[in-house]
C-alpha cells in the first residue's frame, strides 16, 4: 500500500508544487491522476519511487518511509515509465536495454535471460531482440521502454503520460495492456490529462489542481462532476458533456460510457413513444 | 485553380524500403479547413512536409509525381520561397522557439526575408494580437506554458502572411484546455482571414467540427476524403481505427438499433440538439 | 555550479543593463589591459575598488558575490603558488614583500573576474548576439551563440530527467570507483546526445520553414545605437587606459611594505 500523508513539496527554485496532499493507494488498484499541466501530478508520483522527497509530510510504500531508502531500492518495487522513451534508451540492442535494470538489481544471468524473454513476448517485441532501439519507430520505442521497466516485475507500475502522440488503436492496445497488468495483481498508476482514455479505462481517478487533490473517486463520479473538472482545467468526456446538457430533462448525469449512454437514450426514447 | 494540387505523388525516404506514401492525388481550394488523420505511420506527417518543400529539398529521398502549391511547382522552388506561401507549425513547441523573447521569435521569419524594420514591427504586433499573446511579447520562451509556446509558433508563421498554414499534430504535448485554445485560434485564422488550413490531428472530437473536409490516410494512401460527417460516420473509418468522436459512435449505435437522429453529430453541442429534436417528437 | 550563476544574465531594470554591450566590452578590455600593466598592490587595489559601485548600480550584488566566492578558491591557490615560488626562486628581501607581491597578482585575477562577472550579469545574451551581429560577426555564428544560450537551461533540465529515468531503473550514480563512475554516466550521456541531435533536426526544419537563407541582407527587429552614457563610458575607459599607461611607465609606485617600513 502507498500512503501519502500531508505532503508538501517545494522545488529548489521556490515553486510550491504540492500543498498538502493526502492519498492512500491500495494494492492492486488502478488509479489515474489527472489535472492540468503544472497541477503537480508528475511531482506527486515522483515521490512514490523516491525521486523526490517531501519537504514536509511522509510517503510510505509498503510500510517503508521513502526518505530512509535509496531510489534504487524503491525502484525494485516501483517501476516508473517516463513520458519520453528517448530519455531512457541508450543500449545497442533491445535485449541489452531490457537487461539494464535487471543487471542493476543484481539478477543472475539465467534469471536475466528468462526475464528478457518474458518481457519481449509480453510486449510483442521478440522480432526486435537484436535490433538497435534507435532504429525503431516512436510507438515501438515506447514499448521497449515499457518492457525494460516491466522486466523486473515491479509490484507497482507508474506510467507518466502514456497516451501522448498515440493514435486510437495504440491507445486501445495500451488500455488492454494496462488491464492485463492490473489483473496480474499489479498496482497501476497513470498520470494523464486524456479524459476520453480514462473514461474508457474506468479506473479510480484523482483530480489535482494547484498542488492539491480536489477530487477522488471512480471515473464515473469524478469525470462527470462539472465543478471539479472545471476547477482542474480538465474537460468532460464528450458523452458526459452531452448528458450534462440534457440534465434539465431528468437524464442521469454520471455517464461516461458510449454503450451505457445508448442504453439510457433508447430507454428514454422508448418511453416517449 | 486549387491552392494545392498533387498528381500521383509518391515519396520514399532515403533509407526507406517502401514508399512512405504513394499515388496521392488531391486538390485543395483556397479557404478550406482540412483535417488530415490516420493511424501512426500512415504517411500523413510525411505528406504535409511536401507542402512547404521540406520534401524534397530538406529530406532528399525519391519524390515522384507532381505537386503544386500556390501555383509554384514545389520541386523547382527552394524552401525559403515556398515559406512565403506555406507556414508550418510542428509538434514540439519548445523546438520552434529560438530567440530569448517572444517578439524576436515572431520576427525571425521576417528578418530572414529581409523585411524593413517598420514593416516588421507592424506585422509582429499584428500577428501577436491575432493569436491573443500581445501581452507576452517581452517574455522568454521558457517562461511560457506549452499552449502559449505553440501560439508563439503560430504567430511566427502568421507574421509571414502565408496563404496556407499546415499544422502537424500541434497539440500532442498540450492538455485538453490548451489544445482547445489552439484549435480556436486556428479556426479564427481560417474563418476571419481566409487562410487555408491543413491540420494533422488524432483529436477528432475537438477538431472535426471546424473542418470543411476530412481526409483519412492508411498505409500510405488516402482512403477517405470528404465532408467530415460523412467520412467519420463511414464504416471504413471505423475499420481503419481512427478515433471518431464518441457522439458519432453513439449516433451509429442508435441508428443500428432503429433510432436514427436527423443529423450526424460531431460534437456534444450538435448531439444535444439532435437528441432534443428526436425527444420532442 | 553556483559559481557559474555569477556569470549568468540576470534581468534588472538598471542603467548598466541598458547600456550598449559594445561599450561595456571595451570597458572590460581596458580593465584587462590596465590590470596587466601593474604588478603593484596599490593600483590593483584601486582598480578592484573603483568597479564595485558598478555592481551596486546594476543591483546584481548577490550573484556577483557568488562569482567572487567561487573565484576566491582559485585565488587562494594562486596566492599560495605565488608565495611559494617567490620564496624559493625569487630574490625578495622580506616575507612581507613576498606576501604583498602575491596578493597583488591574486588581485589581478580577481579584477578580471570582477569585470567579466559584471559584464555577463548585466548583458542579455540577446543583446550580446545583436552586438556581435552589428560588429559584423557572420550571422550564423551569432545565431549559434544565442540559440545555444537559449537551450542551455532546456538541456540541463533534460539531463536531470534522464538521470531520474535511469535512477528509476536502478542506476547508482553515487559511490563506486572512478572507472565505475564514468561508466555509469554512459546511460546519461547517450540519451542526452541522441536527444540533442533530434532536437537540432527539429530546429533545422523550423528554420527552413521560416525562410532561413532567403536573403544575405538579413534585417533585424532591434537595433543597437550607442547613447550618451555609452560614449561616456568609452571615453572614461580610454582616459583610464591613457593615464594608467603613463603612470606605469613613468611613475615609481611604492610598495605598502616599504611605506610601512616592514
Amino acid at each position: 500500500m502507498i500512503k501519502i500523508q500531508d505532503v508538501f513539496f517545494t522545488y529548489p527554485n521556490g515553486v510550491e508544487a504540492l500543498r498538502g496532499v493526502n492519498l492512500e493507494i491500495q494494492d492492486g488498484e488502478f488509479l489515474a491522476i489527472m489535472g492540468q499541466n503544472g497541477a503537480g501530478k508528475t511531482t506527486l508520483v515522483k515521490h512514490i519511487n523516491g525521486l523526490l522527497k517531501p519537504t514536509r509530510g511522509t510517503v510510505m510504500v509498503d510500510g517503508v518511509d521513502t526518505t530512509k531508502v535509496s531510489v534504487a531500492t524503491l525502484a525494485k518495487k516501483v517501476g516508473f515509465v517516463f513520458q519520453n522513451p528517448d530519455h531512457q534508451l541508450f543500449s545497442e540492442t533491445v535485449e541489452d536495454e531490457i537487461s539494464f535494470a535487471l543487471r542493476n538489481f543484481g539478477f543472475s544471468e539465467s534469471a536475466i535471460k528468462e526475464r528478457v524473454n518474458w518481457a519481449l513476448n509480453l510486449l510483442d517485441l521478440a522480432e526486435y531482440r537484436k535490433v538497435s532501439p534507435f532504429m525503431l519507430s516512436g510507438g515501438e520505442r515506447k514499448r521497449v521502454a515499457l518492457a525494460s521497466v516491466l522486466a523486473w516485475d515491479p509490484k507497482i507500475v507508474i506510467l507518466d503520460e502514456p497516451t501522448i502522440g498515440q493514435d486510437s488503436q495504440q491507445k486501445e492496445r495500451l488500455r488492454q495492456f494496462i488491464l492485463q497488468l492490473n489483473h496480474l495483481g499489479k498496482t497501476v498508476i497513470i498520470v494523464t490529462h486524456d479524459v476520453e482514455f480514462v473514461a474508457e479505462c474506468k479506473s479510480q481517478v484523482v483530480l489535482m489542481s494547484q498542488g492539491k487533490i480536489i477530487a477522488h473517486g471512480s471515473a464515473k463520479k469524478v469525470l462527470t462532476n462539472l465543478e471539479v473538472v472545471t476547477q482542474a482545467s480538465v474537460v468532460l468526456p464528450q458523452i458526459s458533456q452531452l448528458f450534462a446538457n440534457l440534465k434539465n430533462i431528468s437524464f442521469p448525469t454520471e455517464v461516461i460510457d458510449v454503450n451505457e449512454a445508448a442504453d439510457i437514450l433508447l430507454g428514454k426514447l422508448g418511453d416517449s413513444q | 485553380m486549387p491552392i494545392i494540387e498533387t498528381k500521383n505523388l509518391t515519396y520514399t525516404y532515403p533509407t526507406g524500403t517502401k514508399p512512405a506514401f504513394e499515388d496521392v492525388t488531391l486538390e485543395i481550394d483556397k479557404g478550406e479547413f482540412i483535417v488530415l488523420t490516420g493511424p501512426s505511420g500512415c504517411g500523413k506527417t510525411t505528406l504535409c512536409r511536401c507542402f512547404n518543400g521540406l520534401i524534397p529539398h530538406f529530406y532528399s529521398g525519391k519524390l515522384e509525381g507532381e505537386i503544386y502549391v500556390s501555383n509554384l511547382k514545389v520541386i523547382e522552388h527552394p524552401i525559403h520561397e515556398l515559406a512565403r506561401h506555406v507556414g508550418m507549425v510542428f509538434q514540439n513547441p519548445e523546438n520552434q522557439l529560438f530567440a530569448l523573447s517572444v517578439e524576436k521569435d515572431v520576427a525571425f521569419g521576417l528578418e530572414n526575408l529581409g523585411i524593413s524594420r517598420e514593416e516588421m514591427r507592424e506585422r509582429v504586433d499584428w500577428a501577436l494580437k491575432m493569436t491573443g499573446i500581445y501581452e507576452l511579447k517581452d517574455r522568454a520562451p521558457y517562461e511560457l506554458s506549452g499552449g502559449q509556446q505553440q501560439r508563439v509558433a503560430i504567430a511566427s508563421v502568421l507574421a509571414m502572411q502565408p496563404e496556407i498554414i499546415v499544422l502537424d499534430e500541434p497539440t500532442s504535448f498540450l492538455d485538453p484546455v490548451g489544445a482547445k485554445n489552439i484549435f480556436e485560434v486556428v479556426n479564427e485564422l481560417n474563418k476571419d482571414l481566409g487562410i487555408t488550413i491543413i491540420l494533422v490531428e488524432h483529436r477528432l472530437d475537438l477538431t472535426s467540427k471546424y473542418a470543411s473536409r476530412v481526409m483519412i490516410m492508411d498505409k500510405g494512401r488516402i482512403i477517405l476524403d470528404g465532408l467530415p460527417k460523412e467520412v467519420l460516420n463511414s464504416e471504413e473509418a471505423r475499420l481503419i481505427g481512427v478515433g471518431i468522436p464518441k457522439v458519432t459512435r453513439l449516433y451509429q449505435i442508435l441508428r443500428n438499433k432503429g433510432v436514427p437522429l436527423n443529423q450526424i453529430p460531431l460534437s456534444a453541442e450538435e448531439a444535444t440538439k439532435d437528441l432534443l429534436e428526436v425527444l420532442r417528437i | 555550479m553556483s559559481m557559474f550563476n555569477g556569470f549568468k544574465f540576470r534581468s534588472v531594470n538598471s542603467t548598466i543593463h541598458k547600456m550598449d554591450p559594445r561599450a561595456k566590452f571595451i570597458y572590460v578590455c581596458v580593465m584587462f589591459a590596465v590590470a596587466v600593466m601593474f604588478s603593484q598592490l596599490i593600483p590593483l587595489l584601486v582598480l578592484f575598488i573603483i568597479q564595485t559601485p558598478l555592481v551596486f548600480v546594476a543591483r546584481v550584488q548577490k550573484e556577483w558575490l557568488r562569482s567572487m566566492k567561487g573565484a576566491a578558491r582559485f585565488a587562494a591557490i594562486i596566492f599560495l603558488m605565488n608565495v611559494l615560488s617567490l620564496y624559493f626562486y625569487g630574490n625578495y628581501e622580506s616575507l612581507s614583500a613576498i606576501i604583498e607581491r602575491s596578493l597583488a597578482l591574486t588581485l589581478r585575477f580577481m579584477v578580471l573576474i570582477e569585470s567579466f562577472s559584471v559584464f555577463f550579469l548585466t548583458t542579455s545574451p540577446d543583446l550580446l548576439g545583436l552586438a556581435l551581429e552589428q560588429s559584423h560577426v557572420p550571422y550564423e555564428l551569432c545565431f549559434a551563440f544565442t540559440t545555444a544560450v537559449r537551450f542551455v537551461p532546456v538541456l540541463a533540465e533534460e539531463a536531470q530527467t534522464i538521470m531520474d529515468a535511469q535512477k528509476a531503473r536502478g542506476l547508482e550514480l553515487e559511490g563506486g570507483s572512478f572507472v565505475k563512475k564514468i561508466r555509469n554516466y554512459i546511460p546519461i550521456l547517450i540519451p542526452l546526445i541522441v536527444n540533442a541531435i533530434r532536437r537540432s533536426l527539429e530546429l533545422a526544419e523550423t528554420m527552413e520553414s521560416r525562410a532561413w537563407g532567403a536573403t544575405q541582407n538579413r534585417t533585424n527587429l532591434y537595433v543597437l545605437r550607442m547613447g550618451r552614457k555609452d560614449l561616456l563610458l568609452m571615453l572614461f575607459s580610454f582616459i583610464v587606459l591613457a593615464v594608467s599607461a603613463y603612470v606605469s611607465w613613468n611613475v615609481q609606485i611604492p610598495n605598502i611594505t616599504y611605506l610601512l617600513n616592514i
